[in-house]
């Protein structure tokens, strides 16, 4: 077998300064996405570093009167919570929008956002992927490429973000607190969270090597309509072909950002200005360098849809 | 037993038992975790080591070089078995690929190696230290290119002419001619092929999950090169199977052969992700459907072509058989054509032939009605026939479709259809009503078993027949107690053994009229044997509440036995009453359908299917399949599909993330009906099957509620909505 070695950590700073020793270490909270990929050999760590019992599964408010989750917080718990149901509904609908109830009940709020592709050369270990072997070329590219990105991606890579809860986030203009391995914490803006592939794909975001997420903070509440429509073609259980977060005000201003059309949630802020415009002059700006393939094309069309059908319903 | 006349009374039609919605005998042991499977003998075999297979990296080529060395090494290893390894191994007559792949390699995620080590984890991290240098070579994946050097397959799949077909539809007034195109699919069961194997000298015995022992006996033997006698399976239990577990697969070559270079037993279950392309799937079909007819709906001429492609030796989805057989018309044709191709091995899936068929032929007869502004129910019906097309002379034993068509069409609420597509509308979603016909035929084949009967009175029924999920424990049950007059409690059936009699095996619907149709015969046989050693006439014994009966006499079954007990075997045997009569079973689906306005998402939301297949045994397990069926059409209709890369040669989708089944959500409220049928033209037991006749139809009729939703006519599977899109109306 592949051995490894397993510890607990006793604090933030302490798991982020055990992971940073080694480099083939991984933090571990809830492994629904870790354990998979160990068990397929696309990740092969030699050391795990146990995050769950650091308590850091508390929400509560912020000073500035939005709301702090805690990077342990069990999707299943954050959708439920009173606070976010109320406030932050885009959030709750887009949790529940994903995966099953199984998996939201294990998996946390910084593994949703760490979570890995979907792409099915990724996963497949008898084909080239820069992501999982940088040089080794991208299938991915030229290949079945129904579910990938049609924009922000690279002559290296086509993958999407799967995450749902991440392009809630995204909209949400939610902040990433991390502790170093030192000690030291520094909050990341989501939007400079992922990264795009270019040309070195498997540089997912901004962390460093060792650096644990310790929570994920949410700005007071926006208000507004809050909608978070997910397109699939089964009913559950699917990763998005199109997901659509949008907060919408009564004035039609608001703000939009999309799941499954690239690397990482997709937002584009001087897109919003259309908005009072409507579907289609919003969906021309966020989509406007978009390069989708043969396979993926339709995507294009369906975002205006999507959009046109969740500004709708936000006027009620 | 041997089935030349049409059955009369027999004890049977008491129906005590039999036709009584029995919950599965076999129940108890599935929802408590206790039936047995076979990577899970760890009671029969307590030491097995484990095997890790590794699949081929390239489609089509050569492997020059392997080495093993880095792996043999590994901890835990105890042997790995490659090509080089094996020694000279044989091929199954069933199988079309070699199930050991090297150095020549003709599909994808062939095997190549087992690496056996004491612990699944160890064996797992050895595999990837195998190093193999491959010579790739280019093949042939795409079938829409390979289609054109297509030609006829050989060996019974020829093609049938009936009258003028060419001056028919020329000369037809209202035509229609359109292609369609069904994607390969998977089976997608839930258990993975899966064995454990074990040496006793020269002999071997396997724990498997396979459909039929019998075939898979001869196919193991034959593949190792020994005789059959010391080769022996056993499958009680099997997890799902739709035809992917018919035949001898890589785990049990593989266990088998990693047991013998272990010197221990071995288990191996294939991994999730080699599935897809190391085993069979149904295959592509790209198909032609003309037909002609006059102005008041008469089918004049009627053609369909399918093409198809396989690796060498492969057969052809036989996707055009049941349009020989369903509608009334003069001039008629079919063809099968085959290409080559370099994918993995296509074979039989749910309803080889008729499920990927009927996709096409029955969204063609909704085309046809409404060009000939004709309601799809009635077009139907109108071309109706009771007999074989081909040969008036040889009727249907039995035909209740136009019955299944009606009565469906009542219960469904078929005349609220708004037959103009487009027209329906629910807050954001278009509905739309479809309809299809089902069509499966009835396959007669020999089966036997062996009954006992103990001084306790109880009954043991032995035969190779298995049980996939489709509840084959508890209609053999049924049979027997019918048989010999006692409750369902005094009866064991055991199954899936090759010691015991060689039965019909799970495949093709076939299983549950031929394997109770022989539990019947050795039934019989053994009543006679009780008749005779109480000195009764057999025709005069009544077999009932646990005795026998002649005259004034009565005796208990249990005294009847005696000590030693009681045994008999036989079987049955079909004699031409299929060429005489065909047989078919039938169905009716309805299906209403909601498509999203703005991004064309396709939800099912009512599904009735209303079936004629002969007696049925057991109107619960026979419902459960029914219901099972149809929903792997929604599967069919709206998502199932391995993805092809068309330049490396294989299915890209190859796990149950990528390859999408249906989910709960998915599935609305689904009620079937069976019409009150008896076939004695079928067998003693006059039932047919229904597994998948459920199936047969299921997709057509979604895909015409999505027409008649949307106006929007897709004519190549799965229905997904970037097909919809552009034709959509305007969000807002």
């Amino acid at each position: 077998m592949r051995p490894f070695t397993y510890e607990r950590a006793a604090s933030p700073a302490a798991a982020a300064a055990a992971v940073q020793r080694n480099p083939d270490a991984r933090f571990i909270a809830g492994g629904t996405n870790l354990l998979d990929l160990m068990k397929l050999e696309i990740e092969r760590p030699i050391h795990l570093v146990d995050v769950n019992g650091l308590k850091l599964d508390g929400v509560e408010p912020a000073p500035d009167g939005g709301l702090r989750i805690g990077a342990l917080v069990r999707n299943t718990d954050l959708a439920a919570d009173r606070r976010v149901r109320r406030d932050y509904a885009v959030l709750s609908r887009a949790l529940l929008a994903g995966a099953s109830g199984q998996l939201r009940n294990k998996a946390t709020t910084a593994g949703n956002l760490l979570q890995r592709t979907r792409c099915p050369y990724f996963y497949d270990t008898d084909q080239p992927c820069n992501k999982r072997r940088p040089g080794s070329g991208c299938a991915a590219i030229g290949g079945f490429s129904r579910q990938l990105a049609v924009i922000g991606a690279s002559d290296a890579c086509i993958a999407t973000h799967p995450s749902d809860m991440a392009v809630a986030m995204r909209v949400l203009d939610a902040t990433v607190e991390t502790v170093r391995p030192d000690g030291a914490t520094r909050t990341i803006p989501i939007a400079d969270f992922h990264r795009l592939p270019g040309d070195t794909p498997h540089v997912e975001t901004a962390l460093e090597h060792g650096e644990l997420i310790t929570a994920v903070t949410l700005p007071k509440p926006a208000g507004g309509a809050q909608i978070y429509r997910k397109v699939r073609d089964r009913a559950s259980y699917a990763f998005a072909l199109v997901s659509v977060a949008a907060i919408v005000q009564p004035d039609g201003s608001g703000r939009v950002a999309l799941g499954g059309v690239a690397p990482r949630p997709w937002r584009v802020e001087t897109a919003e200005a259309e908005m009072p415009q409507g579907a289609k002059a919003v969906a021309a700006k966020l989509l406007a360098e978009a390069r989708p393939t043969h396979d993926n094309a339709f995507k294009l069309p369906l975002v205006e849809r999507t959009l046109g059908a969740v500004l709708a319903e936000a006027k009620g | 037993m041997k089935f030349d006349t049409p059955a009369t009374t027999n004890p049977i039609d008491r129906l005590a038992v039999v036709g009584k919605p029995t919950p599965r005998i076999d129940g108890p042991l599935k929802t408590t975790g206790t039936a047995p499977y076979a990577y899970e003998r760890h009671d029969a075999v307590p030491d097995a080591a484990y095997g890790y297979v590794v699949g081929s990296a390239i489609a089509k080529g050569r492997i020059v070089a392997m080495d093993i060395a880095d792996a043999k090494a590994a901890p835990g290893v105890l042997a790995v078995v490659t090509a080089d390894t094996a020694g000279k191994l044989g091929k199954g007559e069933k199988n079309t690929a070699t199930l050991l792949g090297g150095p020549g390699i003709e599909h994808y995620h062939q095997a190549i190696a087992l690496v056996v080590a004491e612990s699944f984890e160890q064996a797992r991290a050895a595999a990837r230290l195998v190093r193999v240098t491959y010579d790739r070579a280019d093949g042939a994946f795409d079938l829409a290119q390979a289609r054109d050097g297509a030609t006829k397959p050989e060996g019974g799949k020829s093609d049938s002419d009936v009258g003028d077909f060419a001056g028919a539809f020329a000369a037809a007034p209202v035509r229609l001619d359109a292609t369609y195109t069904t994607p390969d699919q998977t089976h997608a069961m839930m258990e993975p092929h899966a064995t454990v194997a074990a040496w006793d000298g020269d002999r071997l015995t396997v724990w498997l999950s396979n459909q039929m022992i019998a075939w898979t006996t001869g196919d193991l033997a034959r593949t190792l090169d020994m005789p059959k006698e010391k080769v022996r399976l056993i499958s009680p239990f099997v997890g799902g199977g739709f035809g992917g577990k018919l035949f001898l697969r890589a785990d049990t070559v593989l266990a088998a052969l990693g047991a013998r270079a272990a010197g221990r037993p071995v288990k191996v279950a294939l991994q999730r992700p080699l599935m897809m392309n190391n085993t069979t799937h149904r295959p592509a079909t790209i198909q032609r459907i003309r037909i002609g007819a006059e102005r008041d709906g008469t089918i004049t001429a009627i053609a369909h072509e399918s093409w198809s492609g396989n690796l060498p030796g492969g057969d052809p989805e036989t996707a055009v058989d049941q349009t020989k057989l369903l509608y009334a018309g003069a001039n008629r044709l079919t063809a099968l054509r085959l290409a080559r191709l370099d994918l993995p091995e296509g074979n039989a899936m749910r309803a080889p032939g008729e499920a990927p068929g009927l996709m096409a032929l029955e969204i063609a007869m909704d085309e046809m009605a409404e060009k000939l502004g004709l309601d799809p129910v009635d077009f139907r019906i109108l071309n109706d026939t009771q007999v074989d097309p081909a040969q008036p002379d040889r009727p249907f034993s039995q035909r209740q479709l136009v019955e299944c068509l009606r009565r469906g069409a009542d219960r469904f609420g078929w005349a609220k259809r708004v037959p103009t597509p487009g027209r329906s509308r629910d807050g954001r979603w278009l509905t739309g009503l479809g309809v299809a016909a089902a069509f499966r035929n009835n396959l007669l084949t020999k089966s036997a078993a062996r009954v006992r009967l103990d001084k306790r009175g109880g009954v043991t029924v032995e035969t190779d027949m298995t049980d996939i999920g489709t509840g084959s424990y508890t209609i053999i049950a049924q049979t027997a107690a019918e048989m010999m007059g006692v409750g369902l409690d005094r009866v064991t059936v055991r199954l899936g053994d090759s010691s015991f009699p060689a039965s019909a095996g799970s495949g093709g619907q076939w299983g549950a009229n031929n394997s109770t149709a022989g539990v019947y015969a050795a039934c019989v046989k053994l009543r006679e044997a009780v008749a005779g050693k109480l000195g009764f006439n057999s025709a005069d014994a009544v077999f009932a509440d646990g005795e026998v009966r002649a005259g004034n006499r009565s005796v208990p079954l249990a005294q009847a036995a005696g000590d030693d007990g009681l045994a008999a075997e036989d079987g049955i045997e079909y004699g031409d009453l299929d060429k005489r009569y065909q047989q078919s079973t039938f169905g009716a689906h309805f299906v209403e359908v909601g498509v999203d306005a703005a991004t064309a998402e396709i939800r099912v939301r009512r599904m009735l299917a209303v079936c004629a297949a002969g007696r049925i045994l057991n109107p619960l397990s026979a419902r459960s399949q029914v219901i099972g069926a149809m929903t792997m059409g929604v599967g069919a209709a709206l998502m199932e599909e391995l993805a092809v890369d068309k330049r490396a040669g294989f299915f890209v989708n190859h796990d149950l993330a990528g390859y999408e089944v249906p989910v709960h959500a998915d599935i609305p409220h689904q009620e079937v009906i069976f019409l009150d049928e008896t076939d004695p033209i079928s067998s003693p037991m006059k039932a047919k099957g229904v597994g998948e006749l459920g199936l047969c139809g299921v997709g057509a009729a979604i895909a015409n509620a999505v027409y008649n939703a949307t106006g929007v006519r897709v004519r190549d599977y799965p229905v997904t909505l970037d097909k919809l899109l552009d034709r959509m109306p305007a969000v807002g």
